[in-house]
Formats: C-alpha cells, sequence, structure tokens
C-alpha cells in the first residue's frame, strides 16, 4: 500500500529569538491540493506575520494545528501527501497487519528550549519542557525529589502558587537579572471592563521594548531642520518618480538618504555594544518601523545594505518593504540584521518623541510634522527677517553607555546642514 | 450476570462460540475425553461430539499445521497448547506458515491458539513461561494476554471471530484464584484496546495477565504513602494500545513497566522504548522495568518467588520512583 511520501509542514524558526509562533489562517483545507511554494497558512510570531509556503505539491492530508493556536518552533502544523487520516477502506476478510489504535497524542512534538541549569541539578524533560512553557527558572524552584532534584509536582506546585516570590522556602535563588515572566494569576475582568488575549506580536513588542529600556541607557536630542529645500526637490521629483516609476519621494526617503550620507562618519550610531566589544560597521541596514493594522503591532522590516542606495532607489525599497509588512509577505531575512532605525510618528502632527532604541542598536532617529512656521532668515543684505518655512524636528534617540552627547550633537547639526541644503540626490 | 473463575469465563467464551458458529472446534492433546489438563473443555466433547473436541496426539507441529490449513479451507479452529511452553515445536506452522499466509496468498487464517502460562505453582522450566514477546515480534500474529474473568471471555470469542492467527496467553495462576461477575450474554473485548485496571496520578504501571494483579495490591499499599498509582491493563500485546498507554505517561510522567516475561527483549523493552521515544518530554523519571530475570523459571519455591516479580518488588519500585 505504498502511497506518496508524506511531507510534515512545521512551524518555521521566524527569527533566533523566536520559539513560538501562532497560526492566524489556513489558506487551505484538509483534502486540498496544493503545489510546492504556494502559500498554505499564515503565520504570526512575535518578529512577524507571514505566510509558509508549502514544502511539496500533493493533498494536504492533515491539518493539526487550529487558527489561533499557539505552538512552539518546530511543531508539525500540517502534512502534505502520505495517506494520511483518511485510512484505507476495510480490507474484506482478514486484517493481517496488527494495527494499534490511532495515536493522537503521539501527533505533538514539541521543541525543547535548552534550560540553564546553574546549580547543576538534573532537569528531567518534562520539566524543562514545563519550565520553558511557563517562562520560569527550574533553579527558582524549591526540589523535593530525590537529591533536591525539582520534579513535575515541585513546577506545577510553583506556577500554581503565582509568582516565584510566592515560593515560601526557595533556596535563595540566584535572581536571574530580568526575572522571568512569573505566570499572572489570570486576569479577571471588572466591571465595565473587556479582556481580549494578547497577540504573539503584542507580547513580542512588550517584552523587547522594556528590554530595550533595561539594556540602554536612552538620551534623546533633537533638532529643528528647515526643508525649504527638500520641499521644492520633491516638487520637481514627485511627478517623474510617479510616473516613471511608481514610486512616491516621501520626506522620509529624503530624511533616509540624508542619514544614510551622514551616518559613516558616526560609525557607534551605526554601531552595536555586544559584550566587552564595540561593533562598527562598512555597511548600513536601515530598519523602518511600520505600523500594521491601527494598534495590531509595529514592524521593523529592514533595507539592506541602504548605503548602496541613492534617493530613488531608498523610496522604491521603503515603499516595497512597508507594503510586504502589511500584506504578511515579509519574511525572516527582512527583519533581522538591522544596524540604524528610523520612525516616523509625525503622521498625525506630532512635533517631538523619545522613541525606544530598536536592541541590539544604538541610535534611533524619528521624524515628525512637518510645519509651516515663523522662522528668523537672513536676507540678501544679510539682516534677521522673519520668513515662513516648512520645518520639521527631527530626533536621535541614543544609547548613552556608547554615544555621547556631543557626538549625538555633531551627527545631528551634520544630518541637518545636510537636509538643509538638499541638492539632487543629497549628496 | 453470574460469577464466574477466570477458567469459568474461559470455557464459557468457547462454549459460547461453538454453539453459535458451527465452523468452531477445538483440538489439543486430551482436550476431548479428559476434558482438557485444566478442565477448560470439560463435557464439550459430550455436548459438541469427538469431531468438534478432538483430541491430539502429542505433536504441536501438526496440531497447529491441521489448525492452519483448516482455517484456510474457511474453519474456525481452536488450538490448545497443553503448555504455552510447548508452543515452541509448532513454532514452524504458526511463524512460517499461518503468519505469513495472508501476505503470501491473500488467505484469512483465523485460527486462535489457547496458551496456558505463567508460573507461581512450581511448574519448572518447562510450564511456567510466558512466551508472549516472541510471538509479538512476529508480523502477522496477535497476543492477547486478558487478566480478569470478563476479559478472558470477550477477548476470547474477539479472538476466534478475528481473520488473523491470535494467540491467547491465559494465565494458569488465574485460573481459579480470580472470580467475578461475567454477563451471561455474547459479546466482544476489542483487541488492540487497554483498560484502566485502577485511576492514579503519581505513577503509571503498563502491565498485563497475572501481574495485574501484582501491580494492583502494590498500589494499594503506596496508598498509605499517599502515592497514586495508576495501572493500565493492556490487555493485547499486540497490537498494543500506544494511546493508552502515552496518554497515561502523560498525566503522570513516571512510569512502570512490569511484566512477568524475562527481561532482555521482553515486550517490556518495546513499551520502553516506544515511551523514550514518543513522551520524552513527558518524563519525570527514567522508565523503570520490573520483570523475571534472564534465567528459565526455576522449580523450588522459594528460587520461583525470588524470579516472579512479587508484590513487594512492585512496591519497592513505586517507591523508588515516587521519591526519585
Amino acid at each position: 500500500m505504498a502511497t506518496e511520501t508524506a511531507v510534515d509542514v512545521v512551524m518555521p524558526q521566524m527569527g533566533v529569538s523566536v520559539s513560538e509562533g501562532t497560526v492566524t489562517k489556513w489558506l487551505k483545507r484538509e483534502g486540498e491540493q496544493i503545489e510546492a511554494d504556494e502559500p498554505l497558512l499564515e503565520i504570526s510570531t512575535d518578529k512577524v506575520d507571514t505566510e509558509v509556503p508549502s514544502p511539496a505539491s500533493g493533498t494536504v492530508t492533515q491539518i493539526l494545528v487550529q487558527e489561533g493556536e499557539t505552538v512552539a518552533v518546530g511543531t508539525k502544523l500540517a502534512q502534505i501527501g502520505g495517506s494520511g487520516a483518511a485510512a484505507p477502506a476495510a480490507a474484506p476478510a482478514p486484517e493481517p497487519e496488527p494495527e494499534a489504535a490511532p495515536e493522537p497524542v503521539a501527533e505533538q512534538p514539541r521543541v525543547p528550549v535548552a534550560q540553564p541549569s546553574g546549580n547543576g541539578k538534573f532537569v528531567s524533560p518534562v520539566v524543562a519542557r514545563i519550565a520553558s512553557e511557563h517562562g520560569v527558572d527550574p533553579n527558582a524552584v524549591p526540589g523535593t525529589g530525590r537529591g533536591g532534584r525539582v520534579t513535575k509536582k515541585d513546577i506545577l506546585d510553583f506556577i500554581e502558587q503565582g509568582a516565584p516570590a510566592a515560593a515560601p522556602a526557595a533556596p535563595a535563588p540566584q535572581a536571574a537579572t530580568p526575572q522571568p515572566q512569573p505566570s499572572a494569576p489570570p486576569a479577571q475582568a471588572q466591571a465595565g471592563e473587556t479582556l481580549e488575549p494578547v497577540s504573539a506580536m503584542r507580547r513580542g513588542v512588550a517584552e523587547h521594548m522594556r528590554r530595550s529600556l533595561d539594556t540602554s541607557a536612552h538620551v534623546t536630542s533633537a533638532i529643528e531642520v528647515d526643508f525649504s529645500r527638500i520641499v521644492a526637490a520633491r516638487g520637481e521629483l514627485k511627478k517623474e518618480y510617479e510616473a516613471t516609476y511608481g514610486v512616491n519621494p516621501t520626506y522620509l526617503a529624503f530624511v533616509a538618504r540624508g542619514t544614510v550620507l551622514t551616518l559613516p562618519e558616526y560609525p557607534y550610531i551605526n554601531g552595536e555594544l555586544r559584550g566587552d566589544s564595540i561593533v562598527t560597521r562598512n555597511y548600513i541596514n536601515l530598519g523602518v518601523a511600520v505600523e500594521l493594522q491601527e494598534g495590531k503591532g509595529l514592524i521593523v522590516p529592514v533595507l539592506r545594505n541602504a548605503e548602496t542606495l541613492n534617493l530613488l532607489g531608498i523610496a522604491k525599497g521603503i515603499s516595497e518593504i512597508a507594503r510586504k509588512a502589511r500584506d504578511k509577505k515579509l519574511m525572516p531575512d527582512d527583519v533581522q540584521g538591522g544596524t540604524f532605525t528610523i520612525t516616523n510618528p509625525g503622521g498625525y502632527g506630532t512635533f517631538h518623541g523619545t522613541p525606544v532604541i530598536n536592541q541590539p542598536q544604538s541610535a534611533i532617529l524619528g521624524t515628525y510634522a512637518l510645519v509651516k512656521r515663523p522662522w528668523v532668515v537672513q536676507d540678501e543684505l544679510g539682516e534677521d527677517v522673519i520668513a515662513i518655512r516648512p520645518l520639521m524636528n527631527i530626533t536621535l534617540t541614543y544609547d548613552h553607555r556608547l554615544v555621547d552627547g556631543a557626538y549625538a550633537g555633531r551627527f545631528l547639526r551634520d544630518l541637518r546642514e545636510r537636509l538643509e541644503s538638499w541638492e539632487g540626490d543629497g549628496g | 450476570m453470574a460469577e464466574l473463575t477466570y477458567l469459568q469465563a474461559i470455557s464459557d467464551g468457547l462454549r459460547s462460540e461453538m454453539r453459535r458458529d458451527k465452523r468452531v472446534f477445538l483440538i489439543g492433546e486430551d482436550v476431548g475425553v479428559y476434558g482438557g489438563a485444566f478442565k477448560v473443555s470439560a463435557g464439550f466433547q459430550e455436548e459438541f461430539g469427538p469431531w468438534r473436541v478432538i483430541d491430539a496426539p502429542l505433536a504441536e507441529t501438526a496440531i497447529i499445521g491441521a489448525c492452519t490449513g483448516a482455517s484456510m479451507m474457511g474453519m474456525r479452529p481452536v488450538a490448545e497448547m497443553q503448555f504455552a511452553d510447548f508452543i515452541s515445536c509448532g513454532w514452524d506452522q504458526l511463524v512460517t506458515v499461518a503468519a505469513k499466509q495472508r501476505w503470501r496468498a491473500g488467505t484469512p487464517v483465523p485460527l486462535v491458539v489457547r496458551l496456558p502460562s505463567g508460573g507461581g505453582f512450581s511448574g519448572g522450566p518447562f510450564h511456567s513461561q510466558n512466551p508472549e514477546s516472541s510471538f509479538a515480534h512476529i508480523p502477522g500474529l496477535k497476543c492477547v494476554c486478558p487478566s480478569t474473568p470478563e476479559d478472558a471471555k470477550g477477548l476470547l470469542i474477539s479472538a476466534i471471530e478475528d481473520p488473523n492467527p491470535v494467540l491467547y496467553f491465559e494465565h494458569k495462576h488465574l485460573y481459579r484464584r480470580i472470580k467475578a461477575e461475567v454477563p451471561e450474554e455474547r459479546y466482544t473485548v476489542p483487541i488492540g484496546k487497554a483498560r484502566t485496571h485502577r485511576d492514579g496520578n503519581d505513577i503509571s504501571v503498563i502491565t498485563w495477565g497475572a501481574m495485574v494483579h501484582t501491580a494492583d495490591e502494590a498500589a494499594q499499599q503506596l496508598e498509605s504513602d499517599g502515592v497514586s498509582v495508576e495501572i493500565v491493563d493492556l490487555r493485547t500485546i499486540m497490537p498494543w494500545d500506544k494511546a493508552a498507554v502515552l496518554e497515561s505517561v502523560r498525566k503522570t510522567s513516571k512510569v512502570l513497566v512490569l511484566h512477568e516475561d524475562t527481561h532482555t527483549g521482553g515486550f517490556g523493552a518495546e513499551i520502553a522504548a516506544t515511551i523514550a521515544e514518543e513522551a520524552f518530554e513527558d518524563l519525570d523519571g527514567p522508565v523503570k522495568r520490573i520483570t523475571a530475570p534472564d534465567t528459565p523459571v526455576p522449580f523450588s519455591p522459594v528460587l520461583e518467588k525470588a524470579y516472579i516479580p512479587q508484590v513487594e518488588d512492585v512496591v519497592a519500585g513505586l517507591r523508588e520512583l515516587a521519591e526519585y
């Protein structure tokens, strides 16, 4: 009874730090045909929302994880080909092969997350799994097993009791720096409140924001930039870019191009503090923060080697990655490896902000609303006069562990001069 | 419902099938006039006649060979090995012919071999063995090992109905020791389905046959320690109910596999390996086996007691797992 070979579809690894993903939508049903590379389902992780293409052509024989479920990376989601659930029709009289009953339980492989065993105590497989599922450090759990080993019951009791602090006789756990999220008691809605589950992306954003503030020494400096020349340049280019390339040369693209031209002289701003070393680079992978549908989350796709792109290339690149982010077409590579980030909260008129650094980078640039303001300029005789100028505030939030205020100030000065004296491609 | 011994339940099941289906006949050494070495078929020859309750010569090859041929011709033979140990003489007919016939020629071989097995009564090396794992290893054979009167009847009827060769291991030690209510009407117990003999949360014992009762006594002792033991009675070891075993392991995370057969290559090894393979991340301790040692079964009552896993051995094993 040979059938075509079964191919498993598993939850992909969408970035090194991602350990689980949520199935948001199945694009095929059991029994439907699918071609290799055709999208099979959509998933959401704390890094990226994307489609998962089918690894093979054939029939979708089994769907094992339902929409809305969150599973570990590597978990089997579906099977393409093979005999699947549809058993061959009962043979006439004899059934030669003794078959055990179907075993749904056997089909939930889980990927273990290695647990630190700081104090050298043996952590059994089930304890390791429960610890990783609940984000608990097994070393913080008082053990009652042989030699003080943490038993399954110990860790389940520990989790049930709530916060690690509630454990009475914990043998002085070496407080792991940021205490892993204790499994909080289930939230209860008070009168007038409604509860909604936290999505994988929201959880990822929450963890990253908190970790960033716990890691970097955030300092923000701001400049006011006269955009007169850029407004003029954009006016000239807009028609041509749109007609010829279908690209809108946004102000963000100008700022990004100006930034890319300025960064090489300030390698720490495009650098990283990594352990005992300072990392600098001869390339710029420019992250651009993109908001997904209202409040659904934020993602930072990356424009790789932005130093090789001119204004048109950058404008085009930003519009492409933003579209991919909104259509959930981003691939893992699209969100990894950024070296510097620009965020643009000015769309709604905001004139100032203090963004959070995208770890492990060392700085983030914020662009704000372009507004016409009275501005003191010099007339042709060198006299001060008040003019109406389009102005934009731009902030640089930097990690003061690596970047000093004067260094950041010089970067901002150079950026401002470059933007205010814009010519051609900005160079 | 009538209260029957394990042995009476076997007789009852066999009689009900012989009354119901003329194709069913019994063949074996002393099964007719004498009524069987253990009296399972007492009165059968009187009721069904010598052509359906056949006294065979001392030749297991002939008995199993005849049954294989008869089953291929549409009969439903039930062979009795006087002792399970003697089945080795019929190995070739059973393993080379009966087990493979379905694959070679597509012919069903609906035969049942009844195997009075197990020790505990100083039967010595030739009358006490539990050879189920040797046959569980042979594709094409099914092996059932009932532990209660109710299952003894229901599994025998399922075995007779089954279109494949089925080895029916009936434990001699249980014959007259175990007594329970057994439905009078005809019923079947599905082959391949385990039964939770006892519900528990802390440790799973996976076992079958007479060891179910040993495990039960041990579990009762552990209750006073506050340890709750679950007992899964496999009932059938081929095909075995993997899903039920894994479900129990996922609940308790600690497992004791218990059998009366010898250690190396015993069926417990297959179960332990499967648990390690498919429930690794649910384990909170090593998978423990308690079995007979790798020697023949001794005659001496003292030695036999040391050989067959006793309640104390199981209690000690369970305590060790509980404390792990």
